[in-house]
């Protein structure tokens, strides 16, 4: 395993990054903690040898995604606000925030340590373009539809949302 | 390891090259938009002028770096980076000639993709600056910089997934390839003449370059996300600027124009660079002389035009390419 000091050091980075994101206090510093841990997050992949993950990864969420969460801060202004111009949250927030977090981390622990790792690590699959196309396209064509009608709706939402009356 | 000190010297060789060649664009397009109004253009510093790119480096380091109170200091020092950055990495997985002795990476299956995620993530310097320079015209010139390049975007993704569909691979050295070298009616440029079009207007879109230049616009917001850069700072938007121009004109080139394709390229392989450069600087050309002859576009209009026109058309091209690819049509395979 040479990557391992490389996985290690992406790793530490992830961890900053994801730290940062939860501990800043402003939202602008707080996205682009985001930004950075999915760049992470794309150099881990191409790591273990998956290219097209690794740029689907920064073309979608860091390029697309985070770039609209960036555009939306900064046009309301929301990084300024106050803990105390906020508008209350969800009741029961931190409770329920608490016993989530609690919950995956439980998870995380029972794969990592109680689940017997496979006897033979799965064989390597072709990380093609080509090859990730016809999988999605013959044996998750079911599930590649649902995920497109769902986006379908979100989209049709949105167009109703703002049209004028 | 010998493959690590390869893809250093290319990479080394690479931003010379880069960064030479922004400081005589610069000057190419200053004497050719003068020719083009009637005017002489800068010819004090050396002989013809050719010494002004030199002239102008010094003076921008001599200049007194000025931060400005108000601003957020790590975004505002970390923007200009961010928008160099992206322009230069597009190069890694260009081929700027026959054969893997002028090529970094562009053998890699994903390298079109590689192309989109990163001229989507170009974006964030602007936008940063914008916000970190905290100034109104700032603000103003950095959202306008994302809400232009989220919509012009789209189109420039879907014009290239037609030339990956005639291509069939997402690798830019197999796009040259499939563009049969040595038959120029084979470029993209004619068998997809829409996709060209899009991915032209498209990257003037995102360069933010004139006709598209709403970002800067002088007049309205004096000069938009750069107001508060000054010295070196102001240096590096300039570069990242010039350099994404001439990656783009280089994508435009390997997408459409046949790479490095052209006569005699078999028997002496130099040659093919000497083509991919010639091609490549008839397009900066062709982008000078869209920016004398064009004026701004009105806001809503741009927006308009990007999702009402350029997006809808690209989709089109998108079926039409893929039902010829599929009923194998000559030409389309």
């Amino acid at each position: 395993m040479t990557d391992l000091p490389l996985l290690i050091i992406l790793g530490a980075i992830s961890i900053a990054s994801a730290l940062g994101l939860l501990l800043s206090r402003n939202a602008i510093y707080a996205a682009l903690f985001l930004v950075l841990n999915f760049g992470v997050g794309a150099v881990i992949y191409l790591v273990l040898n998956a290219p097209f993950i690794a740029v689907v990864q920064v073309s979608v969420y860091a390029g697309a995604i985070m770039v609209l969460f960036l555009f939306v801060i900064m046009l309301l202004g929301a990084e300024r606000l106050s803990p105390a111009e906020n508008p209350p949250g969800i009741p029961l927030q931190r409770p329920l925030a608490i016993a989530l977090g609690a919950a995956l981390f439980g998870l995380a622990l029972y794969v990592l340590f109680a689940r017997q790792p496979p006897a033979t690590p799965s064989p390597m699959v072709d990380s093609s373009p080509a090859a990730v196309g016809q999988s999605l396209f013959s044996t998750y064509v079911f599930p590649f539809e649902v995920v497109s009608i769902l986006l379908l709706v979100a989209m049709v939402g949105a167009v109703v949302l703002t049209r004028n009356k | 390891m010998p493959v690590l000190l390869e893809v250093t010297l290319k990479s080394v060789v690479l931003v010379f090259v880069l960064l030479t060649g922004f400081a005589y664009l610069s000057l190419v397009e200053r004497k050719v938009l003068a020719r083009m109004q009637a005017r002489i253009g800068p010819n004090r510093a050396g002989p013809m002028g050719l010494l002004q790119p030199v002239a102008d480096g010094l003076k921008l380091i001599f200049k007194e770096s000025i931060t400005p109170a108000q601003v957020d200091k790590p975004m505002y020092f970390l923007a200009p980076v961010l928008v160099v950055v992206p322009a230069l990495i597009l190069f890694a997985v260009i081929p700027v000639g026959k054969g893997p002795t002028f090529q970094l990476a562009s053998d890699i299956n994903v390298g079109a993709l590689y192309v989109v995620g990163v001229m989507g993530v170009a974006v964030y310097g602007i936008t940063l600056a914008g916000w970190a320079s905290n100034n109104k015209y700032a603000a103003l010139g950095g959202l306008r910089a994302s809400a232009q390049v989220i919509s012009y975007e789209l189109g420039m993704g879907l014009s290239i997934v037609a030339v990956v569909l005639m291509a069939s691979s997402a690798s830019l050295a197999e796009i040259v390839e499939a563009q049969m070298p040595g038959n120029i009616l084979g470029w993209f440029v004619f068998r997809q003449p829409v996709a060209a079009a899009i991915f032209a207007v498209t990257a003037m879109a995102e360069l933010a370059r004139a006709p598209f230049d709403l970002v800067e616009a002088e007049q309205e917001l004096t000069a938009g996300f750069m107001t508060e850069y000054s010295g070196m700072k102001f240096a590096l938007f300039f570069m990242g600027e010039y350099v994404k121009m001439i990656a783009v004109s280089a994508l435009f080139v390997t997408f459409f124009l046949g790479g490095w394709s052209g006569p005699f390229v078999d028997q002496v392989p130099i040659l093919s660079v000497g083509y991919f450069a010639l091609k490549v600087v008839a397009c900066l050309l062709l982008m000078i002389w869209a920016r004398a002859t064009l004026p701004r576009m009105r806001y809503d209009r741009l927006m308009g035009f990007g999702w009402k026109v350029l997006t809808p058309v690209a989709i089109a091209n998108v079926i039409v390419t893929a039902l010829l690819i599929v009923l194998g049509v000559p030409g389309y395979r």
